[in-house]
């Protein structure tokens, strides 16, 4: 069942759990008390609404650096992510195979505001030999939410 | 002036357009309804099958195929039904292709129905059943199935029913509208009573892999004896969401196939090409897929059928097919003014139980091909509804 439930929560956190326990054919107190154990345990970290930022009128900007990291001796890139992870105006860290070290999705209100963020801030750590910040044109899709408007269901209000 | 209503085949001219037809037309022209009234999934093709439709006609596969469709289809059908029933059928000269498992129906009827000859037709069903049977010359004989019992067919009304004229049972599981499903004893119940019959089943099983029992769908074929007198009709349309591509099948005894393909020839010449082709990957590679969505409509009906019973309409737990069946006789409503009234004041689409037969009276058909943010919307304006009556 702990697959089923997260799989549903990560389609759609604001199912109650009375929905969720009928989907999965169970009771309220069974889901209340697994979802308390998969938080605890850190399996689930937090719930965020998808927002399409683009509609919104205090519009904002995001970007992705990709940014080449001189590990450390013992402590590879730990220290740097964790580092580059504490600032507020970072989305995600990840730590990448292939022509880079690390993807830092930032956000910020304008483009300088983000440059600027880039150049005084990450750029200056000594680990981090390069950056380079692709700005986000479009976003499409987002955490499997399409952003724009797909086709409408034309199946009609009646099929026997 | 021609007087249209001499020239025209009365067989035909005489058969009631299907459903409540004033409904249907305010329900069809509505804006902005929540509708639980349509039985076709709301999922894409899976895009495997797609991509092999696309390869096909790429490659040229845009002629006529055989009669019985193609071969290497055939073969695929055969193992498909061998693996998941464990009944072998020749691709040879005991399968063959339809357009839908709808002509699929209409040709195993047409090849055994003649003028007078008896049809025996469970209701609530599939409206499809009682006209194809009439084209045919036939006469329908109807057996109302309950709600007690399930809506299964009952020995003792299947043995009802029969007269020296009976030639064919449809038996329609698992079931659109009810969900019903006949699981393995209730189908030996029914075979012994067939067993020393000239009585042929056409078992429409399109709903086959929509079984949400533990041991999942059984085939009367697999009943002793049933083999040599049932058509196993079946398709694509449902399992694999392929309700454009058209196509379906008919297995049988190969003395009834071959008569059913001599119909099948001389009026649709072969399936279409394309579904053909599609379909082979779709029984090929996609177990995973069809799985996958069948989890997804195994959530939406425990969700649909525990919404109904709490919002206060007692709803069965259909096993099969992809719709719920609950009774609105708690309202004192008929069918039809629940459905027109709900559909008036809270714009929400159901189907009334009477459109798939005079036993569907207190009952509702709510199908959940939509998604869960859309069922429980549906379910929160029916609610909306029942408090003001």
């Amino acid at each position: 069942m702990k697959t089923e439930l997260l799989k549903l929560l990560s389609n759609n956190a604001r199912y109650s759990d009375r929905q969720l326990a009928d989907m999965l054919g169970t009771d309220e107190q069974t889901i209340a008390e697994e979802i308390k154990s998969l938080q605890k345990q850190g399996v689930i970290c937090g719930y965020k609404a998808v927002i399409d930022w683009d509609s919104v009128e205090n519009q904002s900007v995001s970007a992705i650096i990709e940014i080449k990291v001189v590990p450390q001796a013992g402590l590879g890139f730990e220290e740097v992510a964790e580092r580059i992870s504490s600032f507020r105006e970072v989305e995600s860290v990840y730590l990448m195979s292939g022509g880079y070290d690390l993807n830092v999705v930032v956000r910020g209100k304008t483009l300088q505001e983000v440059a600027q963020f880039v150049a005084r801030e990450l750029a200056t750590i000594d680990s981090v030999t390069s950056t380079a910040t692709h700005f986000v044109m479009r976003r499409y899709k987002e955490l499997d939410v399409k952003l724009f408007e797909g086709e409408k269901d034309n199946r009609g209000n009646i099929l026997l | 002036m021609i007087d249209y209503s001499r020239v025209l085949n009365k067989n035909v001219s005489e058969i009631k357009p299907s459903g409540i037809r004033k409904f249907f037309d305010i329900a069809a022209t509505m804006e902005d309804v929540i509708s639980l009234g349509v039985g076709e999934p709301d999922f894409q093709t899976p895009w495997a099958i797609r991509k092999a439709g696309i390869m096909s006609l790429e490659k040229g596969k845009t002629k006529y195929t055989s009669n019985r469709g193609i071969e290497k289809l055939r073969e695929e059908i055969s193992s498909y039904i061998d693996r998941k029933q464990n009944i072998e059928y020749d691709p040879e000269n005991e399968i063959l292709l339809t357009v839908g498992g709808s002509e699929a129906i209409d040709v195993a009827v047409r090849a055994i129905v003649g003028e007078g000859d008896e049809v025996i037709i469970p209701q609530p069903s599939y409206v499809c059943y009682e006209p194809i049977s009439v084209l045919a010359g036939g006469k329908p004989i109807i057996i109302e199935t309950k709600a007690e019992n399930d809506f299964k067919i009952t020995p003792d009304e299947l043995k009802a029913a029969i007269t020296s004229k009976t030639k064919v049972l449809i038996l329609p599981y698992p079931c659109n509208p009810t969900g019903a499903v006949m699981e393995q004893s209730d189908l030996e119940k029914i075979a012994d009573v067939l067993k020393n019959t000239d009585i042929i089943v056409i078992s429409d099983e399109i709903y086959s892999e929509l079984t949400f029992t533990p041991n999942g769908h059984i085939s009367i074929t697999q009943i002793d004896g049933m083999r040599e007198r049932t058509v196993l009709v079946s398709g694509f349309s449902k399992a694999f969401s392929m309700t454009g591509w058209r196509l379906g099948f008919a297995c049988g005894p190969h003395e009834i196939i071959a008569q059913m393909t001599k119909i099948h020839q001389f009026a649709i010449m072969c399936a279409p090409t394309t579904a053909q082709y599609a379909a082979v990957e779709a029984l090929k590679n996609c177990e995973e897929a069809v799985a996958d969505m069948k989890s997804e409509y195994n959530r939406r009906r425990r969700l649909m059928v525990a919404g109904f019973n709490r919002i206060g309409l007692t709803c069965r737990e259909p096993l099969g097919a992809f719709y719920t069946f609950p009774s609105i006789k708690s309202t004192g409503l008929s069918s039809d003014d629940f459905c027109e009234r709900l559909l008036e004041s809270e714009r929400v689409a159901l189907v009334p139980g009477t459109a798939f037969g005079k036993g569907g009276e207190g009952f509702v058909r709510a199908s959940y091909c939509y998604s869960t943010e859309h069922i429980i919307e549906a379910l929160s304006r029916i609610e909306e509804f029942l408090k003001t009556l």
